[in-house]
């Protein structure tokens, strides 16, 4: 691959390069943006089986007629992707075989006869056989300007339909049976849903393939979910992968023309995917991991400041040094960590270390004291107000004592008429 | 007496549907299976306008399924339903429906004012947008439950009682005449059952009837003026002094309804019988 090739890629210089880079993106974006709302209805298997199910349309389709006509194929496809939502609507109706064992029947009865059919395709020898395989993994280098023309149609009418129907789709889609108490056609919707994502299935198969096409639905919504907690917005981004997806898709077609690009355009899905899951602000892992450690920090140090208080009332001396040990043995936890948490405290200023040993600073002694306080009313509430056992309590009062807010603890302090002394019969400290 | 003959009204029906044209809502004669299974027998009531209505029974009495079956979300297999003398399709706009909080899925990406804001989407037609007027009944709706502030807060993000909150705002926001509430009580904390309960006085004191699917005993008097007692059929139905006694209460709690399950868990084999002859 040479450097102007990449450039001609880059800079759609060639018909054919724009042919097969506006054919995927706008795939990408149809299917992202429809495959959004069969994520959030928890239906994403079911776009997975009108795929699998597509095969045998086509294979009957090009069987029928004997050409390779796209047209001819889309409406096979359809049709049969059709039945097999049927199907699984009757299978689950009908029976008591549960949602995702129909799924399961129907992709694998479909597939299936689509592989037969296209073996029985190829033994015959017939003249223009060739090709029909690109059907299982997609190749989006044999696209032409009629294909990209069907997929920005279909992608052009995917798009409009949710911008017009999209409060239809977000109400039945979190509530049906209340979209259905206000008078929407719930049942109308649906089949416009459905169909719409049969659309998107059958234009998309010829790109990525039957195997793979669930991935275009499901991985940029999927993805897409990470970031926000705003529908439309949600739908948007999912688009915006839908086509990075695809355009890495096209690219690898052009590198590669004998390459299946199914594998490459759900890779590079999965890869946006991988990067919400760790890297997404609050919902992503990295936010989560950094938030934990937070936490536990933060619950260490309150830990200790809270021990550090309560060997001053103990002990006397409020503001007297204590070695490491100590507080340690006191908590009942390690003495390194015990020194970890003193380190903290000493950087914020909580605490400071004399040559053998570490004291309260005013502050220090303030949270100290805080953290007491909110614990021993919580103990008071919890025996009090819920009626629990004295003996029991002080465990919940560990957790619950680092989350109560300000606001709280004068709710608390309100409700319980500012008890003086904890169920174990310690005074409870003030300011 | 306005409410004369409504009481296990099985042989009054006909007359009260005659009597009582405008009721807010008329069940008569209805029926309901699950799995061809009954769970709900021919079921006669006539609801009063401007009261607060508590159903009242045991788990598996067919308290959700009758609120359901009323707002057509599952078939019946006999019987019908009247909303204000009509048919629900032609009285959608005056009724109300807020189903049980635990029904729906809290992470759904969106925030507390969307939420309410489907309680308008009755009155728009295909395609059309909310409008100003409704983004401001929702607001208003919202404040009414006192979660105001909340507007813009992800749903996920509110506690089980701030969520019944805008379940019930949303069905405010609807501006209906009756109201059916599965469950709004429950797993809610003191500040919104106190909430509810305001709300439900506010309701009834603009003339709202409010029907409420009911699980605690103990605070069915306190917040209800009628009752209707149900274990699959229809035990008694009204006024609280009247009805909430001893006597019927024990009926609708106590053993004597095997039969009852009984038969109907036989008609279930029946029916399998047929169907697979084995």
């Amino acid at each position: 691959m040479s450097e102007s090739q990449l450039l001609d890629f880059f800079l759609l210089r060639q018909y054919n390069i724009r042919v097969v880079v506006l054919g995927t993106v706008l795939l990408g974006i149809g299917s992202a943006a429809i495959g959004c709302f069969a994520f959030l209805r928890k239906r994403s298997l079911v776009g997975d089986a009108v795929a699998h199910a597509a095969l045998p349309g086509v294979a009957v389709a090009f069987m029928l007629t004997g050409t390779k006509n796209p047209a001819v194929f889309l409406v096979g496809a359809a049709i049969a992707g059709w039945l097999s939502m049927v199907a699984m609507d009757a299978i689950v109706r009908r029976s008591k075989i549960r949602e995702d064992a129909a799924i399961g029947i129907v992709l694998s009865v479909f597939f299936g006869l689509g592989i037969l059919l296209l073996t029985r395709i190829q033994k015959s020898g017939a003249a223009d056989q060739a090709g029909l395989d690109k059907f299982l993994f997609g190749q989006a280098a044999s696209l032409v300007t009629a294909d990209v023309m069907v997929f920005g149609a279909v992608s052009l009418g995917l798009v409009v339909g949710l911008a017009l129907l999209h409060k239809e789709f977000k109400t039945i889609s979190f509530n049906s049976d209340f979209a259905h108490s206000i008078g929407l056609p719930v049942r109308g919707l649906e089949l416009a849903m459905t169909t719409m994502l049969v659309l998107a299935v059958v234009v998309g198969i010829q790109a990525v393939g039957v195997v793979l096409m669930a991935a275009m639905l499901i991985t940029p919504a999927a993805a897409a979910r990470y970031w926000t907690d705003r529908l439309t917005v949600m739908i948007l981004l999912a688009s915006i992968f839908g086509a990075i997806a695809g355009y890495s898709g096209a690219l690898v077609s052009y590198l590669a023309p004998r390459m299946p690009t199914g594998p490459w355009i759900v890779t590079a899905g999965t890869l946006i995917f991988l990067i919400s899951l760790l890297a997404a602000p609050r919902r992503g892992m990295v936010a989560r991991g950094l938030r934990n450690r937070r936490n536990s920090r933060k619950t260490l140090e309150e830990n200790i400041l809270k021990t550090l208080y309560q060997l001053g009332e103990e002990q006397g001396g409020m503001f007297n040094l204590r070695t490491a040990s100590d507080v340690a043995r006191r908590r009942r936890i390690p003495e390194s960590q015990a020194l970890r948490g003193l380190g903290l405290l000493r950087r914020s200023g909580f605490v400071e270390q004399a040559n053998n040993g570490w004291k309260l600073t005013q502050e220090g002694e303030t949270q100290g004291r805080r953290v007491t306080r909110l614990h021993r009313l919580w103990e008071v509430y919890l025996t009090e107000q819920v009626s629990i056992a004295p003996d029991h309590v002080h465990d919940d009062a560990e957790s619950i004592e680092h989350v109560l807010t300000p606001e709280l603890e004068l709710q608390l302090e309100a409700l319980l008429n500012r008890p003086t002394s904890d169920p174990h019969q310690r005074a409870i400290p003030y300011h | 007496m306005e409410n004369d003959g409504m009481q296990n009204g099985n042989e009054n029906g006909r007359e009260s549907a005659q009597s009582l044209a405008a009721s807010p809502l008329e069940v008569h004669d209805l029926t309901v299976s699950y799995n061809r299974r009954p769970v709900l027998w021919d079921i006669d009531f006539t609801v009063p306008e401007g009261k607060l209505i508590a159903v009242v029974g045991p788990n598996g009495a067919g308290k959700s399924t009758l609120i359901k079956a009323a707002m057509g979300l599952i078939p019946s297999a006999s019987g019908y339903v009247r909303f204000f003398g009509r048919d629900l399709s032609e009285s959608r706009q005056r009724v109300a429906y807020v189903p049980q909080r635990t029904t729906v899925d809290w992470d759904f990406p969106t925030d507390a004012l969307d939420v309410v804001l489907m309680g308008r989407y009755g009155r728009l037609r295909l395609f059309q947008r909310p409008r100003r007027a409704d983004v401001e009944a929702a607001h208003q709706a919202l404040q009414k439950v006192g979660m105001e502030q909340f507007a813009n807060r992800q749903i996920s993000q509110l506690s089980g009682g701030q969520q019944q909150r805008v379940f019930l705002a949303r069905a405010l926001a609807q501006d209906a005449e009756l109201y059916l509430m599965d469950e709004p009580f429950a797993g809610v904390d003191a500040a919104t059952e106190a909430a509810i309960v305001e709300l439900l006085r506010q309701m009834r004191a603009s003339g709202k009837t409010v029907i409420v699917v009911h699980h605690d005993l103990q605070t069915v008097q306190d917040y209800f003026d009628w009752v209707l007692l149900l274990n699959m059929r229809l035990i008694a139905f009204g006024p609280m002094e009247t009805t909430f006694t001893n006597e019927l209460l024990q009926k609708t709690y106590g053993g004597r309804l095997s039969l009852l399950t009984e038969v109907a868990d036989l008609m279930r084999h029946e029916q399998r019988k047929e169907r697979d002859p084995l």
